[in-house]
């Protein structure tokens, strides 16, 4: 038998490889989604016309509750919008979950020499760069929007939002790992992440809700991330962004949230060998 | 039928199929060179179904081996265990010396895989997931650009390096796919039906290729598959039916095991004409997929007799050497493309 010359064989290590291909897998997330179109249009367009038809037709019959001083619907519904970008990501990103799945990619993935914690990693930290770019984004327009945002807050609403996406994906990589068929996945849309949105005081403030909404309300997770990228963005402001859990109790929830989805999902994918 | 490309060439052929390893394969020897994969009462099972029964397979280092069984038969599963993503629910598995099982890393190390749904992602480009596959497998920066070129070249894609996948054709895509499995050297190359989804011509193309990773880098190449054309290039086969691994054995020597010749009858009723054919000529008629097959030395001979003796019940006969169809139905009674009761899990 002859063998080919070939260069020389592949240095391999005794311990399963974790950043290198978590890193190559974060950059084939933004790769992918950069070369389709569509997915911008959607993940970006989507919460924009949410935000413009609904602030806009509920500016005159909406008024804040208690503080909140002058604040009309647009600028109030702006943090939520930026939030519903990050997590319309995160759902996107699980539907590619699925079809990695569907298809061999994940399989090849499963197959290579790669610590299972690279591969949560990868997708996170890919997901999280997409949906904090675009999230970013609209962020900078938050001046048209009324929402009187400096250096200083939008760098601290910034860091909100990386962690918010590290949460958010984490969130959509676990409920997408044991799905088989982007079919389950709209019903855990409409169930779970929409509701989940909608009462986390991004649609509308705790303060005027009924009673047993108001407690829904209190024991959703968002509901801390969501305040906390308000207080960031009015971070040094004179107005202030209405009735809020404190900032502390807002960063200690939203970090916690974070790390428990990542621990979860990370002992998920781990399961699968 | 699918035609059986490989048989005619001199490769397969008995002289050249007979000599080491294949034999003692055969014979079940425990004395066998330097097996790359071997597998000792593998059993696993799904719910209450068996899908693999006790299987004791051996493959020797370097050769071109096919597992053939219909769909459902156990292949899937045994190719799942073999690329690590299943574990057996008992029995052993190592490959490339490494158990499959506990010492996993070492044996992804050493495999590459070749899936049978694309793995290639169809937004990037042909290099760009080969540069992908390597960060997988450690490599990077200007050794593995020089990989990547080095297989793409080898495998005559290069020219394709920056198109992206979704535009390739099936047999090309399928081409990459290989290409891709084998970027970091592996020692065996597991391919599940690796022709499915090809026509006949891309099939044999991809056979060649498959044939040239064995002849030149000395790779062993292990697949699954169900088809004529593609188990006539092997030179094991390994003939995988209902979880149980039933033979193996070189494709030349399996054909030996049928006497003769096979004569197929198609007859508006098989049954009872199969019957009547047992009873006449005191041989072993069957219904195999709806024809009634009967094995027999000196075939033509015998179909003057059958016509006459059974004047206008038959509509057709063929008489033809034994393919490994005919391999199949020998071992176990009935056709590779019948339906089997039930689906394999995955």
């Amino acid at each position: 038998m002859t063998t080919m010359p070939m260069s020389a064989s592949p240095t391999r290590s005794t311990r399963p490889l974790l950043m290198r291909p978590a890193i190559s897998l974060a950059r084939r997330e933004v790769t992918r989604f950069l070369r389709q179109k569509s997915r911008i249009v959607g993940a970006v367009g989507t919460p924009l016309l949410f935000w413009l038809v609904i602030g806009s037709g509920l500016r005159n019959s909406f008024r804040m509750p208690a503080v909140g001083g002058g604040m009309n619907y647009l600028q109030y519904a702006f943090p939520g919008t930026v939030v519903l970008i990050l997590l319309f990501t995160a759902i996107f990103s699980m539907i590619s979950v699925i079809e990695d799945r569907r298809e061999g990619f994940l399989q090849a993935v499963l197959v290579a020499p790669v610590s299972r914690t690279a591969i949560v990693l990868g997708k996170v930290l890919g997901t999280t760069a997409l949906a904090v770019g675009q999230a970013g984004l609209f962020l900078v327009l938050a001046r048209l929007a009324g929402v009187p945002i400096g250096v200083v807050s939008f760098v601290a609403a910034f860091g909100v939002l990386i962690l918010l996406g590290l949460a958010l994906s984490g969130l959509g990589l676990l409920i997408a790992w044991p799905l088989n068929s982007t079919q389950g996945f709209h019903a855990v849309m409409n169930l779970l992440l929409m509701p989940m949105w909608l009462m986390s005081g991004a649609f509308f403030p705790a303060d005027g809700a009924s009673r047993w909404m108001g407690t829904l309300m209190k024991l959703n997770p968002l509901t801390y991330g969501v305040a906390l990228l308000r207080h960031a963005m009015y971070f040094g402001a004179s107005e202030q962004p209405g009735h809020l859990p404190s900032p502390l109790l807002c960063l200690v929830v939203t970090v916690g949230f974070a790390a428990l989805m990542l621990f979860v999902a990370t002992r998920l994918v781990q399961r699968s060998g | 039928m699918a035609h059986e490309t490989c048989e005619s060439e001199p490769e397969t052929s008995d002289d050249v199929a007979a000599p080491t390893f294949e034999r003692q394969d055969a014979a079940g020897s425990e004395s066998t060179g330097d097996p790359v994969v071997v597998t000792e009462s593998l059993t696993r099972s799904y719910d209450s179904r068996v899908a693999l029964d006790a299987v004791n397979l051996t493959v020797a280092r370097g050769s071109l081996f096919g597992l053939l069984g219909p769909n459902g038969g156990g292949k899937t599963t045994l190719f799942r265990i073999l690329s690590t993503l299943l574990t057996p629910d008992s029995g052993s598995i190592k490959v490339a010396g490494f158990d499959a099982v506990s010492q996993r890393h070492a044996v992804r190390q050493r495999i590459g895989v070749v899936f049978q749904s694309p793995s290639l992602d169809g937004q990037l480009t042909v290099a760009e997931n080969l540069e992908h596959q390597g960060h997988l497998y450690g490599l990077s920066g200007r050794t593995l650009l020089a990989r990547v070129a080095e297989v793409l070249e080898r495998f005559s894609v290069l020219d394709r390096a920056d198109d992206r996948v979704s535009i390739l054709s099936g047999g090309l895509a399928r081409r990459v796919e290989v290409a891709k499995a084998m970027l970091h050297q592996p020692e065996v190359l597991i391919l599940d039906e690796p022709g499915t989804g090809l026509d006949p011509r891309a099939r044999a193309a991809m056979m060649d290729e498959l044939m040239r990773v064995r002849d030149e880098g000395g790779v062993t190449v292990l697949l699954t598959t169900h088809l004529m054309d593609e188990a006539g290039c092997c030179d094991t086969l390994g003939i995988l039916d209902e979880g149980r691994l039933i033979t193996t054995d070189s494709p030349a020597a399996l054909k030996r095991l049928v006497g003769g010749e096979v004569v197929s009858i198609t007859t508006p009723n098989p049954e009872a004409f199969a019957t009547a054919v047992s009873k006449r000529f005191d041989t072993k008629a069957a219904v195999v997929g709806g024809l009634v097959r009967i094995e027999r030395d000196r075939g033509h001979e015998f179909v003057p007799e059958l016509v006459e003796a059974f004047p206008g019940d038959v509509d057709s006969v063929t008489v033809g050497h034994p393919t490994l169809a005919d391999v199949f139905v020998h071992l176990t009674g009935h056709g590779l493309y019948e339906e089997r009761t039930q689906d394999e899990g995955t």
